[in-house]
């Protein structure tokens, strides 16, 4: 494999996608490659970078807003 | 057309969902306050306006509650839940469509083909790097996951293909299974990849260029 094979195997790889031998082949290269290790690890940031996206506090007033409707919907299930 | 929500098969006992179905507000507040930023970013994959995107959180979870009675639990809480988000977006979305350009990109979008990810040039006629990728490890954690870096992770994810944005972000912003995903959009395990795959690749690619 070249690395240019390798980086379009990348998620394939992380999915559990690639074949027994596909993977061994996969591993081998990388093994044997600092380039493709560092594009390997640079995906790695990337997604550790866009889970942190998710940090987003709710706004006190939908908080609210919300909190209200679920009592009110409380009330219509005990009613 | 409504997303399915009946794709997993037997579903698991689920004490959040007793503990809402119970009417505990506690169980209510936690299940809002973990998934606001999830959905919030879920949402603005599909309708730009951070003040629309807001309504569509809102009317999300106001559809949770008038479903919840007749949500049997046969997905995850948090799979159904999304679903829903997806839903209220995409129908905001074409409410919209018809004043902006941005939903039309949706028809002509490659995201299932397999295509290079990484500029030709970067390799020689070997195949190897040409050019090989930096090493990030050496750079300092409050510039990687700084405002500055993350407003233009936004932005990238932003000026992906419709398709892409979708997938990564159910993936790796609101961090749900590939199995959950390809349920949710009804694609397959090799869709589901391709896409994944192209965004991720994109996204590198800006960080690349930024941290540099």
């Amino acid at each position: 494999m070249t690395c240019r094979q390798v980086v379009e195997l990348m998620t394939d790889y992380l999915e559990g996608a690639l074949s027994a031998a596909d993977r061994a082949r996969f591993e081998e290269h990388i093994a044997g490659c600092d380039g493709c290790q560092a594009y390997l690890a640079q995906l790695a940031t990337t997604r550790r970078v866009l889970s942190k996206l998710a940090d987003e506090p709710i706004p006190p007033v939908l908080e609210a807003e919300l909190v209200k409707a679920f009592q009110s919907w409380k009330s219509t299930i005990q009613g | 057309m409504p997303i399915s929500l009946a794709w997993v098969g037997e579903g698991t006992f689920d004490s959040e969902l007793d503990a809402l179905k119970a009417g505990d507000e506690a169980a209510f507040r936690a299940l809002i306050e973990r998934y606001h930023g999830p959905i919030m970013r879920l949402v603005m994959a599909y309708v730009r306006d951070r003040g629309v995107a807001e309504d569509v959180v809102q009317e999300t979870w106001l559809t949770c509650l008038r479903s919840l009675d007749r949500f049997e639990g046969r997905s995850s809480l948090k799979t159904w839940i999304f679903g829903i988000a997806i839903n209220v977006a995409r129908s905001r979305r074409r409410k919209e469509a018809r004043i902006l350009p941005f939903a039309s990109l949706w028809h002509r979008d490659d995201s299932d083909k397999r295509r290079p990810t990484v500029d030709a040039s970067r390799f020689g006629s070997d195949g190897l790097w040409a050019s090989r990728p930096s090493s990030w490890t050496s750079l300092p954690e409050s510039k990687v996951l700084g405002n500055e870096t993350l407003q233009r992770v936004k932005e990238a994810i932003d000026v992906l293909p419709p398709k892409q944005r979708e997938v990564i972000t159910l993936r790796d912003v609101a961090g749900l299974s590939a199995d959950e995903v390809c349920g949710l959009l009804s694609i397959s395990a090799e869709n589901q990849r391709v896409r994944l795959h192209r965004a991720r690749a994109s996204v590198r690619k800006m960080l690349e260029e930024y941290l540099r």
